[in-house]
């Protein structure tokens, strides 16, 4: 966010601004002037996306707090009120509950994203990290946020995941018991849960700016996994170049984002969650949200119950660590064969986990889904630290304009992997 | 850092206002200042200029029309409209009293006039009124004795006390407004008479306002 | 290459060893029948609730369910609102005031009985759950307002992502009209609890509600066969509109939504390649 910018202030009145607070500078620098990596794909729109949806979940959920009331006598009846009476409730309501699973899309496919192109190695663990800290955020607001309706998963959920604290020895039980203000859960918890799910999305928003900023001193990363040489070769300006093409990007996942609001707004959803919450009878089959699922089938396929929870979050902690783990000094899947494959086996193992999170975990499910586990771990703690020291990359281009121009005359070239005359 | 920017991304003053639909329109101008100057063939900046036009006009109106529902929310609810209307039973009311009731969340003055209070309203003569409006034109024909009127203080809105003041109607504490036996405003800092609320009678000792 | 086989071919096993166990628990679910998917007038992109039909299924409710079941989120209102049964207003008022509702305190301080207003919930048929609950043999009968999305059925995989596209999302009247439908007698072998009934797409195949419907039961004036199928299908069609009130809008909107993303996104596509046609990416 600083270095970049070369905005001077034209009349009198903006100079006198600019010298007193530099801002219409610092957006200049960031969000105009910012050398872009000319040679980004799509999967780089989802950093705006993400902007998008953490904007329109704050929108939509400020105006869903207008009309909820967070008392369990009545929050089910609350949020039928919001579904039927209030103007437009339902397409309110709709596009949070359905924003917070586009908003898991987006952030999986971003990280994702960072993991094949390797754009958490230095100078980028800071950035990498704390987009592992908007995870865990986000990960905790929605956990809250599915409790407010207070239906039979809200209900079953909240139990399930604060009981995971009562793993923990000796002083698990209290722990637990002031998670949930009585000794169950009840209108203490729906209240506190309410109050914390309000609060979170700033916090996220905060560790967005951190984000950002972060991403602006050190640039971005790219395809090609090469820094930026020549601002004016390597590089475009953000606007408008990043802006028209994250904006179209935004629109295109609109439509999916819409076709869920409109058509089928409650696939995503339980329909055991409009159920009201009864604390007396748990619902047959309990599952998270489907972006849950992974680790609930980590958690699952632990036979101990301390086990289990360690796993979980391990398997969360573990991303964290990323940076270190990977040994290659080369950061683009692009010219890493066979990280290439390694990648592709852990996205399929992580489908599969969360398909596995959503089976009853009995039988040979439970015994898949402890080798799908295994794997999860060994992916990052063995084969990332082996293959950087085994690998032989690719040879890669000198500069992005070099990428860009072996593009140019034939894509094959480059990822042939054939010693490309690019690279000098 | 050095960095040659394209003419098109020439900073303006004040220009930068986020990256929102509504704003593509401006920088397409920019950018359309920029075809000019790459000295473009005219056809070819029209069009450009075109495109880029249509797609903030676009954008502006789904911008707009993405913003209805969230405006629409505030305005009341179906559940409050569907009890926009009270239902009152006037006959326990005896002469020289006066009820509060509730309709849409606000006090309604049910006031059962003696004669003395109509003479008295009646005879005001117009002159002497702040807000002129006869007795007759507050009270339903052959109704005279029912006086029905919101109780909000035109002023400032608070609620008004009931006889009490210089005129035996309503005296509102906050700033002092008098208003008379039927409702209209005497003295004070109150502009207005006392509102009446739309009723009628169902028959002849019930009344449905609203 | 043989490392990319291997790793082609663990990801293959993986992926047969999690189709097997799923097929495994298919098998488990075989006792229990899936519900048939009917054809719902309100399925699909365009698809909007039949009036009339709803107004049938109004009837059966009315005259059936409603004994036993409560629709607290129903109010009288509703039944003439936009995308529904498109009662008349007159209609609608007529309906809520055939009902005695208690309200008050009055003056005096005592709860009275008055005709329902057009601004009331439809009425309960018990004053809470307990009484509800001893009134049918320990069994509650739920709620109405939103049972048609409180019900659903296993689908499993590929089905479950197929519907996402086809936008289906009518299990829950699919899963209330085979439950209608699925009474008989018990199986030879299987032990009904005293105060159950057999229904083969019931959870456990034993239910505490009674064979409710029956042929002839609800006089239909417009011509509808007045069979169980029939009722069942449109007593189901009017709790998914209770359930889901402004779906007909909602649908509407949605059209107009999608075409207008398409429009902006073309033009954007085209704003886009123009921006950066003078620049190698």
């Amino acid at each position: 966010m600083e270095g970049h910018s070369t905005y001077q202030p034209k009349g009198k009145v903006a100079q006198w601004f600019e010298s007193r607070l530099p801002i219409v500078g610092l957006i200049h620098s960031s969000a105009i002037a910012y050398p872009v990596p000319k040679n980004l794909n799509y999967m780089w729109t989802f950093g705006a996306i993400l902007s998008f949806m953490l904007v329109c979940q704050i929108v939509s959920g400020v105006v869903l707090a207008m009309h909820y009331v967070a008392y369990a006598p009545v929050s089910f009846a609350r949020v039928e009120h919001i579904m039927r009476d209030v103007n437009y409730g339902w397409l309110i309501r709709y596009i949070h509950a359905n924003g917070a699973s586009m908003f898991f899309i987006a952030v999986y496919i971003h990280i994702f994203r960072g993991m094949y192109y390797g754009s958490y190695k230095a100078p980028r663990e800071v950035l990498w990290i704390l987009g592992v800290i908007i995870y865990l955020l986000m990960m905790a607001t929605a956990f809250m946020g599915y409790v407010l309706p207070w239906g039979q998963m809200s209900f079953w959920g909240a139990t399930v995941i604060t009981n995971l604290f009562s793993a923990i020895p000796w002083v698990g039980t209290t722990i637990v018991e002031w998670l949930w203000g009585g000794y169950s859960v009840g209108d203490p918890t729906l209240n506190r849960f309410f109050s914390l799910h309000y609060l979170l999305p700033f916090m996220i928003a905060g560790v967005v700016g951190l984000h950002i900023w972060a991403l602006h001193h050190v640039g971005q990363n790219n395809p090609d996994g090469v820094d930026i040489k020549n601002v004016a070769k390597d590089s475009v300006p953000f606007t408008p170049y990043a802006t028209i093409k994250d904006i179209f990007a935004m629109v295109v996942f609109l439509i999916f984002f819409s076709w869920f609001i409109f058509y089928i707004p409650n696939y995503l959803g339980h329909s055991d969650n409009y159920i009201p919450a009864n604390p007396l009878s748990t619902p047959a089959h309990i599952v998270p949200e489907w972006y849950f699922l992974p680790f609930y089938a980590i958690l699952r396929s632990i036979p101990d119950k301390l086990g289990g929870v360690l796993a979980m979050f391990a398997a969360i902690a573990v991303l964290a660590f990323l940076p270190w783990l990977d040994t290659s000094k080369v950061r683009s899947a692009k010219y890493r064969p066979l990280f290439r494959q390694f990648f592709w086996v852990f996205a399929v193992v992580a489908v599969l986990l969360g398909y596995m999170g959503s089976q009853p975990a009995e039988g040979g499910a439970l015994i898949i889904s402890r080798i799908l586990t295994a794997y999860y771990f060994i992916h990052f703690l063995v084969i990332l630290p082996l293959l950087g020291l085994f690998e032989r990359p690719k040879p890669v281009p000198a500069s992005i304009a070099d990428a860009v121009l072996a593009k140019a005359k034939g894509g094959a070239v480059v990822v042939a992997g054939a010693a490309g005359p690019e690279t000098k | 850092m050095s960095m040659r920017l394209p003419c098109c991304v020439r900073p303006v003053a004040g220009g930068f206002r986020g990256r929102r639909l509504r704003d593509v329109h401006r920088d397409d101008n920019i950018i359309g200042d920029c075809a000019v100057a790459h000295t473009e063939t005219s056809d070819t900046t029209t069009r450009r200029d075109f495109l880029y036009i249509a797609t903030g006009a676009v954008g502006a109106v789904g911008a707009a029309a993405m913003a209805w529902p969230f405006i629409s929310q505030l305005q009341p609810d179906a559940s409050v409209l569907a009890l926009s209307t009270t239902e009152v039973d006037l006959s326990p009311i005896a002469e020289g009293q006066i009820v509060t009731v509730q309709w849409r969340g606000k006090p309604i003055f049910i006031s059962h006039r003696t004669p003395a209070e109509i003479k008295s309203a009646v005879d005001t003569p117009l002159s002497d009124l702040k807000d002129p409006q006869p007795d007759s034109a507050r009270v339903k024909t052959g109704k005279e004795q029912w006086l029905v009127v919101i109780g909000i203080c035109t002023h400032l809105g608070c609620v008004p006390l009931g006889h009490q003041g210089q005129y035996n109607g309503w005296f509102c504490p906050c700033h002092g407004s008098v208003y008379d036996t039927s409702g209209r405003i005497r003295q004070g800092p109150a502009p207005l008479n006392l509102e009446l609320p739309p009723y009628a009678f169902t028959t002849d000792t019930k009344i449905v306002i609203g | 290459m043989t490392i990319r086989s291997s790793l082609f071919g663990a990801v293959a096993a993986a992926l047969l060893l999690t189709a097997g166990a799923s097929g495994a628990r298919a098998q488990d679910a075989h006792a229990q029948p899936r519900p048939h998917r009917m054809s719902w007038s309100f399925a699909g992109p365009f698809g909007m609730y039949d009036p009339a039909q709803l107004q049938r299924g109004f009837k059966v409710f009315k005259e059936v369910c409603a004994a036993c079941h409560s629709a607290n989120y129903l109010y009288f209102r509703n039944l003439a609102q936009e995308g529904g049964p498109h009662f008349t207003e007159a209609q609608a008022k007529q309906v809520a005031s055939e009902y005695q509702i208690t309200d008050g305190p009055n003056d005096a301080g005592d709860m009275f009985q008055r005709p329902g207003r057009l601004s009331d919930h439809w009425p309960a048929p018990f004053p809470n759950d307990n009484a509800a609950r001893a009134a049918n043999g320990g069994a509650l009968p739920p709620d109405f307002s939103v049972l048609a999305k409180a019900r659903s059925y296993h689908v499993g995989f590929p089905g479950f992502i197929t519907d996402a596209f086809i936008q289906y999302q009518e299990h829950g009247v699919d899963y209330i009209h085979a439950l209608l439908t699925g009474y008989e007698d018990a199986p030879a072998g299987v032990h009904l609890q005293p105060g159950l009934n057999y229904n083969v797409y019931f959870p456990g195949h034993q239910i505490a509600m009674p064979k409710p419907l029956s042929d002839g039961q609800v006089d239909y004036t417009d011509g509808s066969p007045q069979t169980v199928d029939q009722y069942s299908q449109d007593v189901a069609a009017f709790m998914m509109w209770v359930a889901e009130p402004h779906l007909d809008q909602r649908k509407r909107i949605g059209f107009q939504v999608m075409i207008f993303l398409i429009v902006l996104g073309g033009l954007l596509y085209f704003t886009k390649k123009k921006v950066w046609s003078n620049v190698a990416h």
